[in-house]
C-alpha cells in the first residue's frame, strides 16, 4: 500500500467504528468493543508503518508525505484538502495512537466487561454494583457499546488534527473532538454535575474557538490558502510580518497567531479559560486519559506548535505566549497543592504542564515544546490511567463494605494501597516521577530540563523562576499525591479491601510506563552522552524549522535548578504528608486555593448570570415581547382609532346624520307641509293645475320671446 | 420526451396544483388522501431529479426557460428559468415538501384539505424560484401565503389565531412597497421581464430627472421597497417578531416548510432581485444591511437562549442562522467582483440550504416530541435520554448541524460566510461570532433540558409514558441526515452548482 494511501485510511477506522456501533452492533458489547479496540488497532498499525517510512526518508522536514483532493469551489479554483507526514506529524502519530489504543484496551476492564447487568443500573448513571451469591460485585457499564462509539470519534477527530496538510481540516477535527468531549464528560448525563460540566466544557472552549475561526478567516482572507506549505512559504510569511493589522500595533501574522491562540488557550485550558479542565473529570476516567494525553488539550498545544512559523514572527504575541503560559503553569499549580480528588490534582498538573509547554513555545524553544508535549502525553495518560485503577479498587473496597457515602476518588479515604495494588502503585510512581521530573532516569526531567535550559540560554529570567516554582510544586502535589494514596496505612475500610484491578487496565498500565521511562531517551543532551547516541528528537523535530536552532551545551544552573527542585519538591511532599490522617489536619488546606482563586464564582457572577438576564429579560420580554411588538400591536389600535374618528366625526354625524337622517328629515318635513294642499277636492286640484300651467306657459313664453 | 424538456420546470411547478385538484374527487379515505399527496410531492422530487441530471452548472445564464403570454394589457409573461442558485432552492423545496408530508401523516383532522393546502404551497415557493417575470415572482410570493395561513390558522395550536393574522399581515404589509415598486418598473420599461430589467434599470443614469425626483432618489426608495418586504420575510433584526409566533402555533410540518423554505423566500429576493436591480444601492447601503443582519445574529441567538419553549427556541434559532445569510449577501453587495464576494455569496446559498435541512429536521423532532408530551415547556422534560435514546441521538445530531458542528453541513456555510465578510465588513464579522457563540449556548441549553439530567419519571410509566421515535419519523429524519452529513462531508455536490452560477454573476 502506498503510504499516500495508508495517510487517508490512518483516521478512518475509529470512524467507521462509530457509525458501525451506534448503527449495527450496538446491542452486543462484545462485538462493539471488537470493533472499537480493533478500530483502534488498525490506526495504530497504519501510523507505526508510516512512521517508520517517514524515518526512512532524507529531509523529510523539506520532503513530506503529502497527498490532496479537490473539496470545495471557491469562485474558479479549489480548496484542497489533504494529508501530510512530516517530522512534526510523523513524532504526534506516534504518541496518539499508541495512547490511544492503550486507552481502548482499558476502557474493556474500566466497565467492568464481563461483570453481571447491575441490580438497579439505569442508562446515564454510573454502574452501582450487582449482586453475585449474596456478595456485591462491580457490574458492566449500562452505556458500554456507546462509550467505544463515542471514542471512536474522539480518535478520529485527533487524528484528522493530526495528519492534515492544512488548518481548515485542522480546525474541524479540534472541533469534532469538542463534540466528543461533550458527549464524554457528559457521558453519564443523568447526574447534573456530568451534565453542567459537559456544557461548561463545550461552551468554555467555544469562546476559543470563535476567535479561531475568525484568526483563520483572516489567514485565509490574506493569503488565499490554508495549506501549510502555502502559508509557511517564505514569501508568505515574509508579508505577513510586514503587513500591520492596525490591532495593538501588531503585524498581520502577528494578530493572525493571537486569534489562534485563543483558541488554544480554550482547547488547551490555559488560564482564563482553564475553568472546564478540572470539571470534565465528571466523565469516566479513560476519557479523562483521552482529553488530558492523547487528543483534546495536546491538540492545543499542538496547533500552535503547528502555527509557530507564523506565530513567531511577532515578537508581541510571542511574550503574550509565554506570558499566558508561564504564569498557568504556576496558577495551576498552587491550586493542585490543595486539591482531595485523586483526579482533580491531576487535572491541574495537566494544565500546569500545558502552560510549561506553551511558555517554551512563547520563548521559542519549540523542540523542548514538542518534547515535553509527547514526553507528557505518556506520563499524563499513564497517571489518568493509574488513578482509575486506584479508584477502581476503591470502588472494589466500597461495594465489600456496601458504605456508598465513602466518596473513592478522595485521597483522604485512601492510604497504603501500595500493597493491596503494586502494579497500579508502581505504576503510579513511575509516572508521578516522570511528572515530577525526577532527574536522569524519567522522560519528564529531559523534557522539562530542555525548557529550562533553553529559558536560562535565551534570558528569560521571568519565565524561567515562574516555571521553576512551578516545577517545585508539581514535585511537591505528585508527591503529596502519591503519599497520600500509597503510603502509610489504610485511613478507611473501603481501603483496606480495595483490590488490583484486571489486566486489561494493568497491561496499558505497564506499557505506558516503559514509554514514560524509555521515551526521554530519545532526547538526550549531547553533553550527557557525549555523542554515542545521537540526539534524534531534536534533530528530527528540529528540522521542521527553516533556521535551525542549535543544541545548547551543557549549563549548570538550569540542571541545578531541575534537580533541586524535582528533589526538593518530592523529598518535602512526602515528608509533609507522611503522617497526615485527615483533610483536617492538612495545612495547605487554604480556602483560596481549595476554591480555585474563586474563578469559576466570578465568572458566575460577572459573565454567566448577566447573559442569562440579557437573554430572557431584556431581549426576549424587554426588546422582543414589549418593544417590537408593542410597536407592531399599537397598529391595531392606531388604526382601530383611526377608523373611529372617521366613524364619530365624519360617518355619524355627516354622512349618517347630515346626509343620511338629513335627507329623510328633509322629506318627511317637506311631506308633513305639503299636506294641506293634499284635500281630494276636485275643483282644488283643477284650481291648482290651471295657476301652474299658466306660471309654466308664461315662463316658457317669457324665456323664448327675450 | 421532448414535451418533458421542454415543460420540465412547468411540471415540476404545476404537478402539485394538479395533484391538489385531483384530490378534490378522491374519495372520504384519509389514508389514501394522504398517500396520494406524498405521492405527487414525489413526482416534483423525481422531476426535480430529472432536472439536476440534464442541469449544465457551467452554462452561463438561466437554463430551461419557458415563455407564455400571460397578461397581455401589462406586458406581464409567465417567464420560468433556473441557475445554480434557485436549482439549489428547487431542490430543498422538493425535497422538503415530500417529508413535510410525511411527517403530517399522524394528522387525522380534515385530511383533504390540510394535504391539499400543502401541494399548494409547494406550488407557490417554487414559483418563486422559478420565476423570471417581476409580476409573476410577486404573485407567487402572495400565492404562498394564503395556504401558510390557513395551515397556521386551522391546524395550529392554542394561539394559533393571532400568530396566523400577525404572520399574514405582516408580510402583506411588508409587499406592498415591493407591490409598488415592481409596478413602477412595470410602467416605465413597458415590461416585468427580469432579464430585461436587469440590465434597463440599472442602466439608467442616476441624473436623470423621473416622476418629480431624480433616477437616484427613486432607486434608493424603490431599493428600500423591496428590502423591507425581503427582510420581513427572511426575517432581519427588527422585522423577526412574528416568526416566533407562526411557528410555534404552526403545526409540525408547517413549521418544517415555513423555516425550511419561506424564509429562503426571502433572502432569494434579496439575491435574484435586489443585488442585480440595484448594484449601486445595495452597495452603498451594504453595511445597513450587515448591521441588520448581525443584529439578527446576535439578538436571535440571545433570544433562542432566553427561551423556555421549545419550540421557540428552535423558531428563534432561525432568525440566529439566516442572519448568516444576509451577512453573506451584504458582503456579496459590498465587494462585489471579488474573490470575497463569491466566497460570502456561496456561503449564504449554502446556508440557505442548509439551513433548509436542519431548521426542518429540528422542527420535525420538536414535533415529535410534543405529540408525546403535549407540552414544550422545557422545564418539563428532563432525562428523556434514556427513555428515548434513538429519539436523543437524532435530536444530538441534528442539533449539532444546526450549531455549525465541522463534519456536517452548517459549519462549511457559516464558514464561507465568515471568510467572505472578513475583509470587507470586519468589524460586523468580530461581532457575529456573539452570535456563533450563543449559537451554542442555546443548542446545548435545549439539549440539557430535554435529553439531559435527572429523569422526570412522570414520561417513565403510566398513561403519560413516552413511546420512542418511529419508523416513519425517523424516515422523515433519514434524507435530512444524510444531506447534511453529506454536504458537511463533500460539499461539492451541491456547492459546485452553486458556485457556478455566483461566479457567473458576482
Amino acid at each position: 500500500m502506498t503510504t499516500e494511501l495508508l495517510m487517508w485510511l490512518i483516521p478512518l477506522p475509529p470512524a467507521l467504528a462509530f457509525f458501525a456501533i451506534l448503527l449495527f452492533t450496538n446491542k452486543s458489547k462484545a462485538l462493539s468493543h471488537t470493533v472499537g479496540v480493533g478500530a483502534a488497532f488498525l490506526s495504530w498499525l497504519g501510523a507505526m508503518i508510516v512512521f517508520v517510512r517517514a524515518l526512512g526518508v532524507e529531509n523529510l522536514a523539506r520532503n513530506p508525505f503529502v497527498s490532496r483532493i479537490n473539496w470545495m469551489p471557491t469562485g474558479d479554483s479549489y480548496f484542497q484538502i489533504g494529508v501530510q507526514v512530516d517530522p512534526l506529524t510523523a513524532v504526534m502519530l506516534f504518541f496518539v495512537t499508541l495512547c490511544v489504543l492503550m486507552i481502548f484496551i482499558y476502557s474493556v476492564g474500566y466497565h467492568n466487561f464481563g461483570q453481571p447487568k447491575g441490580d438497579h443500573d439505569v442508562k446515564g448513571l454510573p454502574p452501582h454494583g450487582a449482586t453475585v451469591d449474596g456478595h456485591a460485585v462491580p457490574s458492566v457499564e449500562p452505556m458500554y457499546s456507546r462509550f467505544f462509539a463515542f471514542i471512536g470519534l474522539f480518535a478520529f477527530g485527533m487524528l484528522a488534527l493530526v495528519l492534515t496538510d492544512n488548518v481548515l481540516v485542522m480546525f474541524m477535527g479540534w472541533e469534532i473532538m469538542g463534540l466528543c468531549s461533550y458527549l464524554l464528560i457528559g457521558f453519564w448525563y443523568a447526574k447534573p454535575s456530568a451534565r453542567d460540566a459537559a456544557v461548561k466544557a463545550f461552551m468554555t472552549t467555544r469562546v476559543g474557538d470563535v476567535f479561531m475561526l475568525l484568526g483563520i478567516a483572516f489567514l485565509y482572507s490574506v493569503t488565499g490558502s490554508l495549506s501549510y506549505k502555502d502559508v509557511f512559504s517564505e514569501n508568505v510569511l515574509r508579508a505577513l510580518a510586514s503587513v500591520p493589522s492596525g490591532v495593538f500595533g501588531l503585524s498581520a501574522a502577528g494578530l493572525i497567531g493571537l486569534l489562534l491562540f485563543i483558541g488554544t488557550i480554550g482547547k488547551s485550558a490555559q488560564f482564563p479559560l482553564h475553568v472546564w479542565l478540572p470539571d470534565a473529570m465528571e466523565g469516566p476516567t479513560p476519557v479523562s486519559a483521552m482529553i488530558h494525553a492523547a487528543a483534546m488539550v495536546s491538540a492545543g498545544v499542538y496547533a500552535v506548535i503547528r502555527m509557530f512559523p507564523l506565530t513567531s514572527l511577532d515578537p508581541k504575541t510571542m511574550s503574550f505566549i509565554a506570558f499566558i503560559g508561564a504564569f498557568t503553569a504556576l496558577f495551576a499549580a498552587t491550586i493542585a497543592v490543595a486539591q482531595n480528588d485523586i483526579k482533580r490534582v491531576l487535572a491541574y498538573s495537566t494544565i500546569s504542564q500545558l502552560g510549561f509547554m506553551i511558555a517554551a513555545l512563547g520563548i521559542h524553544a519549540y523542540v523542548a515544546a514538542t518534547f515535553h508535549l509527547v514526553t507528557h502525553a505518556f506520563f499524563k495518560a499513564l497517571l489518568f490511567l493509574g488513578s482509575g485503577s486506584v479508584i477502581h479498587g476503591m470502588e472494589h473496597g466500597v461495594l465489600h463494605t456496601g458504605n456508598h457515602k465513602v466518596d473513592p476518588q478522595d485521597m483522604f479515604n485512601m492510604g497504603g494501597l501500595r500493597k493491596k495494588m503494586p502494579i497500579t502503585f508502581w505504576t503510579f510512581l513511575i509516572g508521578g516521577f516522570a511528572l515530577s521530573g525526577f532527574p536522569l532516569v524519567t522522560a519528564g526531567f529531559w523534557s522539562k530540563d530542555e525548557i529550562f535550559a533553553d529559558a536560562w540560554a535565551h534570558g528569560h529570567w521571568a519565565v524561567f523562576l515562574t516555571l521553576a516554582l512551578a516545577a517545585f510544586l508539581t514535585a511537591f502535589y505528585t508527591m503529596r499525591q502519591i503519599t497520600l494514596t500509597f503510603f502509610g496505612e489504610a485511613r478507611t475500610e473501603e481501603a483496606k479491601h480495595a483490590r488490583e484491578t484486571p489486566w486489561t487496565m494493568t497491561m496499558p498500565l505497564v506499557i505506558l510506563s516503559v514509554f514514560a521511562v524509555g521515551y526521554g531517551w530519545l532526547g538526550m543532551p549531547h553533553w550527557l552522552t557525549g555523542g554515542l547516541v545521537p540526539n534524534w528528537f531534536h534533530d528530527f523535530v528540529g528540522s521542521m524549522l527553516t533556521e535551525h536552532q542549535a543544541e545548547l551545551g551543557f549549563n549548570i544552573v538550569p540542571l541545578a535548578t531541575s534537580l533541586v527542585v524535582a528533589l526538593g519538591g518530592l523529598a518535602a511532599g512526602y515528608f509533609m504528608y507522611r503522617d497526615v490522617k485527615s483533610a483536617a489536619e492538612d495545612k495547605l488546606q487554604i480556602p483560596v486555593l481549595v476554591n480555585k482563586w474563586y474563578v469559576d464564582e466570578f465568572y458566575q457572577v460577572a459573565l454567566i448570570q448577566p447573559a442569562i438576564w440579557f437573554s430572557d429579560t431584556f431581549v426576549s420580554k424587554w426588546m422582543d415581547k414589549g418593544f417590537i411588538d408593542g410597536i407592531l400591536h399599537s397598529f391595531g389600535p392606531a388604526t382601530g382609532g383611526v377608523g373611529r374618528v372617521i366613524r364619530e366625526r365624519f360617518d355619524i354625524p355627516v354622512v349618517n346624520q347630515f346626509f343620511g337622517d338629513g335627507a329623510s328629515e328633509a322629506s318627511w318635513w317637506l311631506g308633513r307641509n305639503l299636506r294641506p294642499i293634499q284635500t281630494g277636492r276636485i275643483q282644488q286640484y283643477l284650481v291648482l293645475t290651471l295657476v301652474i300651467l299658466l306660471a309654466v306657459g308664461g315662463l316658457i313664453y317669457f324665456l323664448l320671446t327675450a | 420526451m421532448d414535451f418533458l424538456n421542454t415543460h420540465l420546470l412547468s411540471l415540476i411547478l404545476f404537478v402539485p396544483t394538479i395533484a391538489a385538484l385531483i384530490m378534490l374527487l378522491l374519495p372520504n379515505d384519509a389514508r389514501l388522501q394522504r398517500w396520494f399527496a406524498f405521492g405527487a410531492s414525489l413526482i416534483s422530487l423525481v422531476l426535480a431529479l430529472v432536472l439536476w441530471s440534464k442541469f449544465d452548472p457551467a452554462a452561463v445564464g438561466f437554463q430551461f426557460e419557458e415563455k407564455y403570454v400571460w397578461y397581455e394589457a401589462l406586458n406581464s409573461t409567465f417567464h420560468l428559468g433556473v441557475d445554480g442558485i434557485s436549482f439549489s432552492m428547487i431542490l430543498l423545496t422538493t425535497i422538503l415538501t415530500p417529508l413535510a408530508i410525511l411527517a403530517s401523516f399522524n394528522i387525522s383532522d380534515r385530511v383533504k384539505t390540510y394535504m391539499m393546502l400543502f401541494l399548494f404551497l409547494e406550488t407557490g415557493m417554487l414559483g418563486v424560484f422559478m420565476a423570471l417575470d417581476l409580476l409573476i415572482f410577486f404573485a407567487f410570493w402572495e400565492i404562498g401565503l394564503v395556504p401558510m395561513y390557513f395551515l397556521i390558522n386551522q391546524w395550529g395550536s392554542a394561539n394559533k389565531d393571532y400568530a396566523s393574522l400577525k404572520f399574514l399581515i405582516y408580510t402583506m404589509g411588508g409587499s406592498l412597497g415591493l407591490l409598488l415598486a415592481v409596478q413602477m418598473l412595470g410602467v416605465l420599461f413597458g415590461t416585468y421581464d427580469l432579464v430585461a430589467l436587469y440590465e434597463k434599470w440599472t442602466a439608467l443614469p442616476a441624473d436623470l430627472p423621473l416622476m418629480g425626483m431624480t433616477v437616484g432618489t427613486v432607486k434608493t426608495i424603490a431599493f428600500w421597497a423591496f428590502v423591507v418586504a425581503f427582510a420581513v420575510k427572511v426575517p432581519l433584526w427588527p422585522f423577526h417578531t412574528w416568526l416566533p409566533d407562526a411557528h410555534t402555533e404552526a403545526p409540525t410540518a408547517g413549521s418544517m416548510l415555513l423555516a425550511g423554505v419561506l424564509l429562503k423566500l426571502g433572502a432569494y429576493g434579496f439575491i435574484r432581485l435586489v443585488l442585480p436591480l440595484y448594484p449601486v444601492e445595495s452597495k452603498y447601503f451594504a453595511g445597513a444591511l450587515a448591521f441588520l443582519a448581525v443584529a439578527a445574529i446576535v439578538f436571535g441567538a440571545f433570544g433562542s437562549f432566553g427561551q423556555s419553549d421549545f419550540k421557540r427556541l428552535v423558531a428563534y434559532s432561525s432568525v440566529n442562522h439566516m442572519g448568516f445569510v444576509v451577512l453573506g449577501i451584504a458582503a456579496a453587495a459590498l465587494a462585489v467582483g471579488t474573490m470575497d464576494a463569491r466566497t460570502a455569496m456561496n456561503g449564504a446559498v449554502l446556508q440557505m440550504f442548509n439551513h433548509g435541512l436542519s431548521s426542518a429536521g429540528m422542527f420535525f423532532l420538536v414535533g415529535v416530541i410534543y405529540e408525546r408530551t403535549h407540552t414544550r415547556d422545557l422545564e418539563r422534560y428532563g432525562g428523556l435520554f434514556t427513555l428515548i435514546p434513538a429519539y436523543g441521538a437524532l435530536l444530538i445530531f441534528t442539533s449539532m448541524a444546526s450549531l455549525g458542528l465541522p463534519g456536517l453541513n452548517g459549519f462549511v456555510s457559516e464558514f464561507l460566510v465568515v471568510r467572505g465578510a472578513y475583509q470587507p465588513l470586519t468589524a460586523y464579522t468580530f461581532i457575529s461570532m456573539l452570535g456563533l457563540f450563543f449559537t451554542g449556548a442555546y443548542i446545548l441549553k435545549a439539549i440539557k433540558k430535554v435529553l439531559h439530567g435527572p429523569l422526570d419519571e412522570q414520561w417513565a410509566h403510566g398513561e403519560h409514558k413516552i413511546s420512542e421515535i418511529n419508523l416513519r419519523e425517523v424516515l422523515v429524519m433519514a434524507p435530512l441526515m444524510i444531506l447534511m452529513l453529506l454536504t458537511g462531508i463533500y460539499p461539492m455536490w451541491i456547492l459546485d452548482i452553486i458556485n457556478k452560477a455566483v461566479t457567473a454573476l458576482f
